[in-house]
């Protein structure tokens, strides 16, 4: 079965999402991150959204499931790349997204975790 | 004399069965809304209307059909997106419109928000019989 | 389809060349801006307009000149309309390519018939030449309006600069009233400006705004939500007291925004964030 793949980068997980994932994809990103959170001890998630130019309520929602599981788990989460054109239409839609921590790009995500001392 | 007929320049099927076809439907919808030659943001607006919608139709329809169609208006293109399936049906509908995506009681389905990215937006459904969408997002001037 | 439709229709197909030629000559006396490309397009078009109506005539008659049987006549003349209106030119003289149509359609209808049925022929081609000049005349206007539209976008996105204050911070001044399609073009510009630039504060100065009604505060709030998404905070300076008021008033909830009362504030507000400040340079002696 296909699965996102999740890169370790020292104390931090990195999840480039990068194709258009149908449902079951992002359920299993969100099994397969929260297992990998407890497995390595990991103390943050970067969630790079760049790529995607679309983001509708059903990954909205995995991203603030992904961010609210993550917190349990004592690690942060940032979401980093959002387009435009994606964050207008979110806001249209309604969705909150609140809780869910951002930056622009993976450098300013990661420096934000080390920061809040993650 | 009625000027504004609205004249259907290219209609085509998706079948919309499992979570594969939604991601289909997307890009689907997309290509279209790129040749109509809507702006990015507009792009996204109606493929993510679509993407609700679909979800919908596979999720809570058990399955149906999507029927994309580039459409003029007098001198305006858009693109008009109808969705129908057989399945339970909505029983509440103005209370399902109302509902955000925090379910608390409700459907979820999110209905309410797909309106908002769309022009044109009209929704029938019956208990037991099945429901129909149909959206619609002009091409500015 | 009744008999005087059939005649007119007869007549066309019958004397298709001539007619054009005629119309073409009737066309090239109206006065008007016109060269080579433009003559070859008018001949172009007016064949295939004599065309689309022959079809049209024979399919549905001469009644319904709005139903689908005319879909391929009125496309014709959006199409001359659009481009007309792009030339410059009046919605008369647009009009008149349909006008001028018909003194050749009656010369050659008096050629054919006569008595009660020439008086019927004329009748159905009045009645059509009438309504798609009306059309032209309504397609016309449609087109001057998505120019002007089209103008006015180009203008807004001229006057609505996003500066680049300093290092990670930008400013948008705004200036003048804020309605719906402005407010939108005004966000994109922004948010593409965060990505551009990799700026993570935004100052959004509403001193040049007049006023501030529920819809323009809701859009700014929908700027302020969009640009947090992408990682970037917005300050949003300029708040006059009277729209102070208005915002209280409307029961505006501004408590997740950070305002600042001018400019200068909000950019040293943003400079603290970053770690930077501004100080006195020490005195030369």
């Amino acid at each position: 079965m296909e699965r996102i793949p999740i890169l370790r980068m020292g104390r931090f997980l990195l999840v480039t999402i990068q194709v258009d994932m149908h449902d079951q994809l992002a359920l299993t990103l969100q099994d397969d991150l929260t297992q990998r959170i407890v497995a390595d001890r990991a103390r943050g998630v970067l969630m790079d959204i760049s790529s995607l130019d679309v983001v509708d309520s059903f990954i909205g929602r995995m991203i603030s499931n992904i961010a609210a599981m993550s917190r349990v788990l004592d690690a942060q989460t940032v979401v980093v790349g959002m387009q435009p054109a994606v964050a207008i239409t979110l806001v249209e839609l309604g969705l909150d997204l609140a809780g869910v921590r951002t930056a622009l790009n993976v450098e300013r995500g990661m420096a934000l975790l080390q920061q809040s001392g993650a | 004399m009625a000027i504004d007929v609205q004249r259907v320049e290219r209609s085509d099927e998706l079948a919309l069965k499992g979570g594969e076809d939604v991601v289909r439907l997307r890009q689907a919808v997309r290509e279209r809304a790129v040749a109509v030659g809507f702006s990015l943001v507009d792009q996204t607006k109606i493929v993510t209307a679509a993407s609700e919608i679909g979800r919908n139709t596979v999720q809570y329809g058990g399955g149906g059909t999507a029927r994309l169609a580039i459409v003029t208006n007098g001198t305006r293109r858009g693109l008009r997106l109808e969705f129908s399936d057989n399945g339970p049906g909505i029983a509440d509908l103005a209370q399902a419109l109302q509902d955000g995506f925090t379910t608390g009681g409700g459907l979820g389905l999110g209905l309410s928000g797909a309106k908002r990215l769309c022009d044109e937006f009209d929704i029938q459904s019956e208990v037991g019989r099945g429901t129909r969408v149909s959206l619609v997002r002009w091409k500015p001037y | 389809m009744n008999t005087a439709t059939a005649a007119l229709a007869e007549t066309l197909r019958k004397h298709e060349s001539e007619i054009l030629a005629d119309w073409l000559k009737e066309q090239a006396a109206v006065p008007s801006r016109r060269n080579a490309v433009h003559d070859a397009e008018t001949r172009t078009l007016s064949r295939d307009f004599l065309n689309a109506v022959q079809e049209a005539l024979n399919g549905s008659g001469a009644d319904n000149v709005g139903g689908s049987g005319y879909s391929r006549a009125r496309d014709l003349l959006a199409e001359l309309s659009a481009s007309r209106a792009v030339q410059g030119q009046s919605p008369s003289e647009t009009a008149m390519f349909v006008f001028s149509l018909k003194q050749p359609l009656f010369t050659w209808l008096r050629r054919d018939l006569e008595g009660d049925k020439l008086a019927e022929a004329m009748w159905a081609a009045t009645l059509v030449i009438d309504r798609l000049g009306l059309f032209t005349t309504e397609a016309f206007q449609k087109s001057r309006e998505e120019v002007i539209q089209r103008q006015q976008r180009e203008l807004l996105e001229l006057s609505t600069p996003v500066v680049e204050l300093w290092d990670g911070i930008l400013a948008l001044p705004l200036i003048g009233t804020l309605d719906s399609g402005r407010t939108q073009v005004v966000m994109e510009s922004l948010l593409e400006k965060i990505v551009q630039s990799g700026s993570t504060i935004a100052i959004i100065d509403i001193t040049g705004v007049p006023t501030v009604d529920t819809l323009v505060a809701q859009h700014l709030m929908k700027t302020v939500a969009a640009a947090r998404l992408m990682g970037a905070d917005c300050i949003i300076s300029g708040i006059r007291p009277q729209i102070a008021q208005t915002i209280v008033h409307l029961g505006v909830d501004l408590s997740a925004v950070t305002t600042k009362a001018s400019l200068a504030d909000a950019f040293m507000l943003a400079l603290r964030r970053l770690g930077s400040r501004i100080e006195a340079a020490p005195a030369r002696v």
